[in-house]
């Protein structure tokens, strides 16, 4: 391995990262927005706000890494997508105020009215901005950005069928992680009904999801070659991977093995995506410009990697405790001032 | 029809790319304020609460914690368009240098990630944790704000002043050393000026909160204390920002002759050169201006005789526009100078009666100065930044030549400005109903 792919890799694994926290974090939100009206989703809403809201910001901090690290190790190959695909990010970062602040802030108003409206900014936005990144991972994917600035057709890159079908997938996954997700968190605080909602909830979005991956089979051979070749070549292991992490998941959902389960479907998702990373290996923008090529110089990559190392210590700890204290419940010591 | 124009090409897309670049720092950086002197001044009032056994510091402390959380969220939000934007806007910046400056935002992504999860905790925590293990909760976020300003700032000082780096005869980036770009010339002078500023603002405009309730008769020791302990930490930073503005002005003087010679809308080079205020720069003359005399020279070289450059030494178009930068420049020292009167003022009747000025004076200034320290934050960035200009990249890159080519582009201010006046809206409700309901949660707190 190159020090160049070391440096992807790591951009890479932060991806993985915030499809699986944050697409959890979105997809609560695409269940809030089918949970029905407010009287009969009201169980439903309060669950997936108790389960999201000491850890979304930190879930969503990813995609920043994300960045970061490409723009400063692939400077050139960042500013060519990002440019030619300004349109779905920049509605995508729209969709993450949005949300972010509709969800922030609908605890804090106290008109149903407001509430109701800041509730439906949050659901809609949870449904619109992963549909944008998917659609933007299908645009590098089929090779529609050429390496220069603002090269690429801007609506073209993004409105094409690999692109609605990245869209659809990242809606479809999030949805279904967080189904599996909440499981395990009703479950855990004694909420069995919810706990069974969410569970048919996960299995209807595993078949939809499956159903449209294989479909996607054929879009991509007619619209994504390159990918294509890759995928079914030296990607198949991979692929063959999260079908039976996905299958296995199902199972465990079936049997109710909650926790299990979750391991399985965030090894299904990982699969995926590390799919798509074996299939245009070792281009980071098809058709031409690879990896080493997009890499800037040896010091910044040094650099990086020093930093990344060093600040991974930092923060792998510091992350294990939110989520550790955050699945303890709480003990209402009485302090003054405290408010329950 | 001038929307049609700007959505038609390259040159077209400058200004609206300026301009969202413009409102989306400037809206954000009000909240990393929060994010960087907030958490310092609660867990302090946390601590003296549990010390001193005063339910009244708690339940301020409390108050204060869940208004970070919603604080917080919006720096977060916004923070995260910006760096949308630092790609979106500027491909030929970020394309071209971003193996040499992008690598403090990377530190910075750590440092933000390690401040996300500790408000987390500390909110989440707030009922769950011992007391002790909260409060040292609270220390990763003030560490995280203090590594992550530090590392913004040293981008934009790196901005100011280019280092770390070669260029080929093609103009090519060689030899990119991105620790040694982060310690350029105006780093630490930069740094240093921001982080007092985020406490001066910080402090200011909560004590600015509780005044305005002390006007209107609530004078218990729950608004004396929401009022005594920001303001006293802004009114001892504030004479060492003063301090610390001389010595930035120093350091524009000695590597950013242009943008100084903007700021004092001096033309003519002059040795003995005084001190300008107010007035307007018309055909490379400034009219209708106080002048101090020798004031200026004093100031920048500690001698009254010596010699300031002046915009006659640049050619026209490596000129930044005069006016913005000098009345910006003009209102942040004008509020400067007039905060340190207010901390004087309070300084003096504490030391002397271990009270608060009495008259009711008093409580209005306090209850100005918040939105007071807030504009004069703002100019000290449009003094910077619009200083720089015609460069994005200080003598190496212009603006112009950064910017994005991208059709349409110009479509994202409007979305931008649409965007942040609704969310500026509901940030001011939330806030108000947070102050007024002690029951209402902050974001991060997970039950009802
Ligand atoms: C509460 C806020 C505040 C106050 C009271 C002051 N400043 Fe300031 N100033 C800032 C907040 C600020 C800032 C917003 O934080 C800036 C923008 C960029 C930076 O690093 O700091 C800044 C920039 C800035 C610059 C431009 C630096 C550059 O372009 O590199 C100069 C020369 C000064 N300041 C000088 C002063 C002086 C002489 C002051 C004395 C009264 C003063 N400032 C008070
Ligand atoms: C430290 C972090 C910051 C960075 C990295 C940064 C970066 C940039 C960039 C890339 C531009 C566009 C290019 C240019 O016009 O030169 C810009 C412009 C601008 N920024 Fe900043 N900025 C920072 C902080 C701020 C803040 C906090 C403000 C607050 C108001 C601000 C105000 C402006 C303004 C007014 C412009 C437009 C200048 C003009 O074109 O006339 N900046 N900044
Ligand atoms: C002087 C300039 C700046 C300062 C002092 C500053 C400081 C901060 C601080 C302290 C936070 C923590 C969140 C909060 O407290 O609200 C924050 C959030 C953030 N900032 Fe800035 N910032 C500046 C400019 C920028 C620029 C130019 C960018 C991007 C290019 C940026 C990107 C971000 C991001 C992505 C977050 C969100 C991180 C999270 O989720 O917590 N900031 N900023």
């Amino acid at each position: 391995m190159t020090l160049a792919e070391v440096v992807l890799g790591a951009a890479f694994t932060g991806l993985v990262a915030y499809a699986l926290f944050g697409g959890a974090d979105f997809g609560g939100g695409v269940w809030d927005l089918l949970a029905g009206g407010t009287e009969r989703g009201r169980a439903v809403r309060d669950r997936i706000e108790r389960s999201i809201g000491p850890v979304w910001e930190a879930n969503h901090v990813w995609l920043i890494f994300v960045f970061v690290v490409l723009w400063t190790g692939f400077s050139r190959a960042f500013a060519a997508a990002v440019t030619t695909l300004y349109i779905p990010l920049t509605l995508a970062a729209l969709g993450m105020i949005a949300r972010g602040a509709a969800f922030a802030y609908r605890k804090s108003v106290g008109t149903p009215g407001m509430q109701r409206f800041f509730g439906a900014a949050f659901a809609l936005s949870s449904l619109l901005t992963p549909f944008f990144l998917g659609a933007v991972v299908g645009g590098v994917a089929s090779g529609r950005v050429p390496p220069g600035i603002a090269e690429g057709d801007v609506v073209r890159s993004w409105v094409n069928p690999t692109s609605l079908l990245g869209g659809t997938l990242a809606v479809l996954v999030c949805a279904y992680l967080a189904a599996v997700f909440l499981c395990g968190d009703a479950r855990r605080d004694g909420e069995h009904d919810l706990a069974e909602a969410f569970r048919l909830r996960a299995l209807l979005t595993a078949a939809v999801t499956g159903a449209v991956g294989l479909a996607g089979i054929a879009v991509l051979r007619a619209d994504a070659p390159v990918l294509f070749d890759g995928l079914t070549g030296r990607g198949l292991p991979v692929v063959l991977l999260s079908v039976a992490a996905g299958l296995a998941a199902l199972g465990l959902l079936l049997v109710r093995r909650y926790t299990v389960a979750r391991i399985a479907s965030a090894l299904a998702v990982t699969a995926i995506l590390a799919g798509w990373a074996v299939g245009q290996y070792p281009y980071v923008l098809l058709p031409e410009l690879t990896v080493d090529e997009a890499a800037t110089g040896r010091t910044t990559l040094v650099a990086l990697l020093t930093a990344l190392s060093a600040g991974m210590l930092v923060l792998l700890p510091a992350l294990v405790y939110l989520y550790v204290l955050f699945q303890r419940p709480a003990d209402h010591r009485d302090r003054p001032g405290a408010c329950h | 029809m001038l929307a049609l124009e700007f959505l038609a090409g390259t040159a077209e897309n400058l200004y609206p790319a300026r301009m969202q670049m413009a409102l989306s720092l400037g809206w954000h950086i009000v909240f990393a304020c929060f994010g960087i002197a907030f958490p310092a001044i609660v867990v302090f009032t946390e601590w003296r609460g549990h010390r001193r056994d005063d339910a009244v510091l708690t339940a301020l402390a409390h108050k204060w914690a869940k208004a970070m959380g919603v604080l917080f969220a919006a720096g977060a939000v916004s923070g995260t368009l910006l760096s949308f934007e630092m790609g979106i806007l500027w491909p030929g910046l970020m394309g071209r240098f971003g193996e040499v400056f992008g690598f403090p935002f990377v530190l910075e992504g750590f440092a933000f990630f390690v401040e996300a999860i500790f408000v987390g905790v500390y909110l989440f925590g707030w009922n769950r944790l011992s007391p002790r293990a909260h409060m040292l909760s609270a220390l990763p976020m003030v560490a995280a704000g203090i590594v992550g300003a530090f590392c913004v700032v040293s981008a934009n000082a790196w901005m100011n002043n280019p280092t770390g780096f070669r260029l080929d005869e093609q103009g090519n980036v060689v030899d990119a050393r991105p620790w040694a770009a982060m310690f350029g010339p105006s780093t630490w002078a930069q740094f240093v000026h921001m982080w007092l500023a985020a406490f001066m603002v910080t402090g200011f405009l909560i004590a600015s909160v509780y005044a305005v309730g002390m006007l209107r008769g609530r004078r218990d020791h729950y608004h004396r204390a929401g009022l005594l302990i920001p303001l006293t930490v802004a009114a001892i930073i504030t004479p060492v920002q003063i301090g610390v503005g001389d010595w930035i002005a120093n350091v524009v003087a000695d590597n950013q002759p242009a943008k100084l010679a903007a700021m004092e809308a001096q033309y003519e080079t002059t040795a003995g050169a005084g001190l300008s205020i107010g007035g307007v720069y018309r055909d490379n003359e400034l009219h209708y201006a106080v002048e101090i005399p020798y004031a200026l020279s004093l100031l920048i070289h500690h001698d009254p005789d010596g010699v300031v450059l002046g915009l006659e030494e640049f050619p026209a178009g490596e000129r930044p526009p005069v006016n913005v930068v000098h009345l910006a420049y003009n209102t942040m020292v004008g509020i400067g100078t007039a905060l340190l009167g207010l901390a004087a003022w309070f300084g003096l009747v504490w030391w002397r009666r271990r009270r608060l000025p009495h008259t009711a004076w008093f409580l209005r200034a306090v209850a100005v100065s918040g939105v007071a320290a807030v504009v004069a934050m703002e100019a000290g960035w449009i003094t910077t930044e619009v200083g720089r200009q015609p460069w994005i990249v200080y003598g190496i890159l212009r603006t112009a030549d950064a910017v994005s080519p991208a059709p349409g582009l110009g479509w994202g201010l409007v979305a931008v400005v649409g965007v942040y006046t609704v969310l500026t809206t509901f940030t001011v409700v939330v806030l108000r109903r947070l102050a007024r309901d002690r029951a209402t949660l902050a974001p991060q707190e997970g039950q009802r």
